[in-house]
């Protein structure tokens, strides 16, 4: 198995499991927990690539590192405002149940 | 090159810290080993030649996003919940898409190998090389990062705040009690 099938396989298994914590857990913070890995996944993906693949396209060859750094901005954001709805909801409805989510009007 | 053993450790680290945080019961519990899973990713990185990718990483994920994660369980564990049942009651159908995903992905991979692979030394991305690459021919994204982080840090603030300041919604809550 060659070092990026490797990496490959471990991101692969990252994202299952992140969507397995978001599509079997009923707390709301444990589903963006696994939506957290997911994107890691993803970001781990974009690095191997970067390491492993040929460099044609960008003449300084940092094009997959950005792609990362920026993925990892945009998810830190995206996990800022995600709990933010979450508390948002605990301190009107006092639950973070997702099966007992049901409305989100006030 | 074969694959290390450093590689194997991390990564049975890493995906030991997902599968805990995907069964663990108790909401902390899950928080910590997902910080476990963050710090597995990043060492991953470090192996790929990628420095500022790994320390970002450190700082980003086991510095901030884990923090937060605790924050908001220990502020969303309130009186009077009943303890969690854990599961939805589709658990079983979510694991088998799961899995299900899981062997796609894994059988592309293995699948589409023998194309060219470049095994050579590691690309150069020094942390000058990056900076001078945000400052020049990345520095649309970066302004744009920028203005998202700033919108999201506003707009995380404006949801979490305490909504009933007006007046009006002074007078309901009085009225109320």
């Amino acid at each position: 198995m060659t070092p990026l099938a490797a990496f490959l396989i471990v991101a692969a298994l990252v994202f299952a499991i992140g969507l397995a914590i978001s599509l079997t857990r009923r707390n709301a913070i444990l589903v963006l927990i696994g939506i957290e890995l997911m994107l890691n996944a993803a970001n781990l993906n974009l690095i191997a690539f970067w390491r492993f693949g040929p460099h044609a396209g960008h003449s300084d060859g940092l094009t997959g590192m950005m792609f990362a750094i920026f993925s990892i901005a945009v998810a830190a954001a995206e996990a800022a405002v995600g709990l933010g709805l979450v508390i948002a909801y605990h301190r009107h409805s006092k639950t973070t149940d997702l099966d007992a989510m049901t409305r989100m009007k006030g | 090159m074969i694959v290390g053993i450093a590689f194997l450790l991390i990564a049975a680290l890493t995906i030991a810290g997902a599968v805990a945080a995907a069964v663990l019961r108790n909401l902390v519990h899950c928080a910590l080993s997902l910080t476990v899973t963050f710090a597995g990713l990043a060492l991953l990185y470090l192996q790929l030649d990628a420095q500022f990718a790994g320390f970002a990483q450190i700082l980003v994920y086991i510095g901030a996003v884990a923090i937060l994660v605790v924050f908001a369980i220990l502020l969303t564990r309130g009186a009077g919940i009943p303890e969690y049942r854990g599961f939805s009651s589709g658990w079983l159908l979510g694991l088998v898409i799961a899995a299900a995903t899981f062997a796609l992905l894994a059988w592309a991979v293995i699948k589409s190998l023998p194309a060219q692979v470049a095994t050579g030394a590691a690309p150069a991305a020094t942390v000058q090389s990056i900076g001078a690459a945000l400052m020049s021919s990345y520095v649309l994204p970066l302004e744009i990062v920028a203005v998202l982080l700033t919108v999201a840090l506003i707009g995380a603030v404006i949801v979490a705040m305490p909504e009933s300041t007006t007046p009006q919604s002074k007078a309901e809550d009085g009225g109320g009690r």
